[in-house]
């Protein structure tokens, strides 16, 4: 081969090595940590196994099975590692990892190994780990992002986060974590927390708070990805419809949240027209299922109130009164200070500013003192009401609270 | 905890001093300033006149050096600080990605030494 052949054949490699590794990433760290526990020795495994990758097969060409391939070079690995280590210190599960090995001596390539992703996002977001690090923990053990895109996402410290995740990692091997689907009895808590975990990435995407990440998607399609994952592994839960539903509600409209020239676009203002159809009727197809299931939650709520909005692409009218009773549904099964200030707003909109007023005033001061929508929807009603001065107050709590400059400049529009 | 806000501004913020009622800079300013008051964690800090007025001093070898401008030659420079109660560095992060000045500079946070205060002062 001459030498730019050569280069380009290593090229072709390195992103064959990349492609995979995307793909694969969680399903491979899933399965090898599932028996040791061990998820940080399994990514450390993993890493090694694309170093190796990125060596060995423009020497001796891409393997049949890529992903195969890089699983039993990371298992071996991690055998050997453990080897090197004093043995008699070995885990149970990691005792059993060698005992497994030692019984194929010639590591001939499995096709195919079972997908352990679903027991890694329960224990990612298992009760006993700090909540905070749920999300953090999901988005560097099954997507494979990068922990300090991670830590800017989460306005923390790439060193700090850092430090967070390994603590993770260590509670889940050391603190008795176990890899496995959750009891029937706790099942529908235990999978609110993967839920809202997934959701929470969606929320900080939706913020554009981080740009876009090594795999050129930004954390809205990040975690409407991770939504799919779940939904296919757990097909027959209606709140996984009911949130992947109300991600991509949401998704059918983010175009329409800025305009050319980047100022920002309430809702209330958007054109339906550069809504996208698909999106929104893929979404319907999946809160259709969620209803079909009949065990209704927080997530499939939310998404039928986003359903309402959509209408209006139709209708030309928005539903008020629909959504004043989704709020009041969702408030009961959780009431958070978002769907507390989602209902004041609805209510505004149906029964008139005042009443609006009326529900947010029975939000405790205290716990509104940097929720930034709050402020924002006070503003607006007591504007309708011609409270001139609160309402400039009002509109200068919520300025000082956004981080979006073009937020900040529509609400200062806005106050006048 | 008291946290410094050091802000660091490019030129066109300060340029932007002298704008009319109207710019969106100085609304920003206020509004954030307005919410650190409101929320009760306000503790001080000052805006700083333009980096041109600054003038730096040294005493090298015992001979006075006088500097004409601020001490770093950077495109961002110091446009104020301002110290914040807050109960954690996460906090403090929040604000400061609130100020008006991180979306167009740097936001530089870093925690006042109460230990090294009890020193000096005795």
């Amino acid at each position: 081969m001459s030498g730019s052949e050569q280069e380009s054949a290593h090229r072709i490699i390195h992103r064959t090595v990349e492609r995979v590794a995307r793909e694969s990433y969680g399903r491979l760290v899933a399965y090898l940590s599932a028996h040791t526990r061990d998820v940080a020795s399994a990514e450390d495994a993993l890493s090694d196994a694309l170093v190796k990758a990125l060596r060995a097969w423009p020497r001796d060409g891409v393997p049949e099975n890529p992903e195969a391939w890089l699983m039993t070079t990371a298992r071996r690995s991690i055998i050997d590692h453990v080897r090197h280590e004093q043995v008699a210190k070995a885990s149970e599960p990691t005792l059993a990892l060698l005992r497994e090995d030692s019984k194929e001596p010639n590591m001939t390539l499995s096709p195919e190994f079972p997908d352990e992703r679903l027991k890694l996002l329960f224990v990612c977001a298992h009760p006993a780990i700090d909540p905070a690090m749920h999300t953090p923990l999901m988005l560097q053990t099954v997507l494979g992002l990068d922990a300090a895109l991670i830590a800017h996402a989460f306005l923390i410290s790439p060193t700090t986060m850092g430090q967070r995740l390994v603590r993770a990692k260590t509670k889940i091997r050391d603190g008795g974590i176990r890899f496995e689907i959750p009891q029937e009895r706790e099942l529908p808590e235990r999978l609110d927390a993967v839920l809202e975990a997934i959701y929470a990435a969606f929320g900080i995407g939706w913020d554009d708070m981080v740009g876009v990440d090594q795999r050129g998607r930004d954390l809205t399609e990040e975690s409407v990805w991770l939504a799919r994952v779940l939904l296919r592994l757990m097909p027959q839960e209606a709140e996984v419809h009911g949130l992947l539903a109300l991600m991509l509600h949401c998704e059918a409209r983010r175009s329409a949240r800025r305009g050319p020239d980047g100022r920002f676009v309430p809702l209330s203002e958007q054109d339906p027209k550069q809504w996208s159809l698909p999106l929104i009727e893929e979404a319907e197809r999946h809160l259709g299922e969620a209803s079909s299931r009949g065990r209704a939650g927080r997530f499939q709520l939310e998404a039928a109130i986003q359903s309402v909005h959509a209408e209006r692409g139709r209708s030309g009218r928005t539903a008020w009164p629909a959504i004043t009773l989704f709020y009041e549904q969702l408030i009961r099964i959780s009431p958070t200070l978002g769907t507390q200030t989602g209902y004041a707003a609805a209510v505004a909109e149906a029964e008139g500013p005042k009443a609006g007023l009326a529900v947010l005033d029975e939000i405790d001061l205290a716990a509104v003192s940097t929720y930034q929508p709050y402020w924002a929807v006070r503003a607006h009603l007591l504007q309708r009401l011609g409270k001139t001065p609160e309402a400039a107050d009002a509109f200068d709590r919520a300025i000082g609270l956004s981080e979006d400059p073009a937020v900040r400049k529509f609400l200062l529009q806005r106050r006048g | 905890m008291q946290f410094a806000l050091l802000i660091f501004e490019p030129p066109e913020a300060f340029a932007a001093r002298n704008a009319d009622e109207n710019d969106p800079y100085l609304g920003a300013w206020r509004a954030y300033h307005k919410a650190i008051v409101e929320a009760g964690i306000f503790v001080g800090g000052n805006p700083l006149q333009a980096p041109e007025t600054g003038t730096t001093v040294r005493l090298k070898n015992g001979k006075r050096r006088v500097q004409d401008g601020p001490f770093a030659d950077t495109k961002e420079q110091l446009g104020g600080f301002t110290i914040l109660e807050l109960p954690s560095l996460d906090a403090a992060l929040e604000w400061a990605a609130r100020c008006p000045a991180a979306s167009i500079g740097a936001v530089e946070v870093r925690p006042v030494s109460p230990e090294y205060l009890r020193r000096v002062t005795g």
